[in-house]
């Protein structure tokens, strides 16, 4: 897909490739890759650099060794009748990664006032991730961030005071932004969003309204 | 940061090999070429993992077992993990391996950058319970017609991003293992000045224009 301008920073790729990423990110990353050629060819570059890791790592150690049955057991086991974990394809604007997270089902849609609508993917103490509907020209309101918040645009675009994003882009959020994303005119904008953290907004109704909509 | 080198030119080899179809033929081109540099032909790793692709080879399988499972106990007893659940996730690693062997495409990734994906994703699958979100799978296109030259270019490029890491300072290295090993946040990589990031990325620099050129290639939309 061409277009995109907002691509994934190299600490975040290394850390995704790594394994050493939260899976509400991970999902971000997942998807952002499926959308992106450009990060899924430096996702792989990456990985490669990794694969030199391994394939170095014990050749300075000769103590490491596995023991003598796991091969036999493993040799064993190559036959044996499997079942793959199910599978899931794109769907319209939800790449695979998302359909998996939504259990192949479409997205269930709550309302969080003035058109804006969520449907949570999964919340946790390591961070939560959802689908955000926003209509055309309606902004959210305006907020700050306790920790890193990802936002993937699947449809629409939206703009804040750092600049505009479109289908594919991603933006990046730390504690030091304040901002006030409002979505493009036109057909509603719809986000994959992750955050680590509670969200700080400045207006009290939006405060208030927090825990219910766990955001 | 360093400068990127100045490439040698590649040598390509006259005729594209189909290796889908045979990779019979690149074994004896191993042999015919036994006294010329290994540039010609594809890693030991690579054709044993061809091998278990396209013909489920039971011995080649046992040969990538013997080279990667003390690798893979290495890497994964290093994150804190016990030798014997170790030892249950490089089964798991090496089962998937022998499963999924059907999407190594080796044009793309180098069996090592392969392996390490996929421990990457049983690690998390059997730590955190959970499934490691993945992208989505480039749609293969009907007819794969691979090109020896195209496989051999992408070890060359990984063996010389293997020695630039070689060249490291150890305090360099060490922190280059840290972060593909996955004992560096994201935060701790983004602050930490002493990764050598730019070597890493001219290194990887002409494997990312073939990936492109590669994905350029297999785009259906």
């Amino acid at each position: 897909m061409s277009g995109i301008t907002h691509h994934i920073p190299d600490e975040l790729l290394i850390a995704y490739a790594a394994g050493n990423l939260d899976q509400a990110f991970s999902l971000v990353l997942a998807t952002h890759i499926s959308m992106c050629d450009e990060c899924r060819a430096r996702l792989g570059a990456h990985e490669a650099v990794g694969g030199a890791m391994l394939e170095e790592f014990a050749a300075s150690d000769q103590s490491i060794s596995v023991s003598s049955d796991m091969k036999a057991r493993l040799m064993d086991a190559l036959d044996d009748p499997f079942e793959s974990p199910p599978t899931y394809e794109r769907s319209g604007i939800f790449p695979a990664p998302v359909m998996e997270a939504l259990g192949g089902l479409p997205p269930k849609w709550k309302p969080l006032g003035m058109g804006v609508r969520q449907s949570i993917l999964s919340h946790g103490k390591n961070g939560s991730v959802r689908l955000l509907y926003i209509p055309g020209g309606q902004a959210v309101p305006d907020h700050g961030h306790n920790g890193l918040e990802l936002t993937l645009v699947l449809q629409g675009a939206f703009s804040d005071e750092t600049g505009r994003f479109g289908v594919g882009d991603m933006e990046i959020a730390n504690s030091d932004l304040e901002h006030t994303p409002i979505a493009d005119e036109g057909p509603a904008c719809i986000c994959l969003a992750a955050t680590d953290a509670a969200l700080r907004f400045r207006s009290f109704i939006p405060r208030l309204l927090q825990p219910v909509f766990r955001i | 940061m360093l400068e990127l080198d100045v490439e040698p030119a590649l040598e390509v080899p006259a005729s594209p090999v189909r290796v889908r179809e045979d990779t019979s033929r690149l074994r004896e081109r191993k042999d015919v070429d036994k006294t010329k540099p290994s540039e010609q032909t594809p890693s030991e790793q690579t054709l044993w993992m061809l091998a278990v692709r396209d013909k489920r080879d039971r011995v080649a399988f046992g040969q990538l077992f013997d080279h990667f499972a003390p690798r893979l106990k290495g890497v994964i007893c290093r994150s804190g993990i016990p030798p014997g659940q170790a030892e249950d996730i490089v089964q798991d690693v090496m089962l998937t391996v022998w499963r999924k062997a059907h999407l190594f495409d080796p044009q793309r990734a180098q069996v090592s950058s392969w392996i390490y994906q996929i421990a990457r994703n049983r690690q998390i699958d059997v730590i955190r319970k959970e499934r490691r979100p993945v992208p989505e799978e480039l749609k293969q296109p009907e007819e794969v017609q691979e090109d020896a030259s195209q496989i051999v270019a992408l070890e060359q490029e990984t063996t010389r991003l293997r020695e630039a890491l070689a060249r490291l300072k150890p305090a360099q290295r060490e922190m280059v293992e840290k972060a593909y090993l996955g004992e560096l946040s994201h935060s701790d990589i983004r602050a930490e000045t002493g990764l050598p990031l730019g070597t890493i990325k001219s290194r990887i620099r002409l494997g990312l224009e073939r990936l492109r050129h590669e994905l350029k290639g297999t785009e259906t939309t």
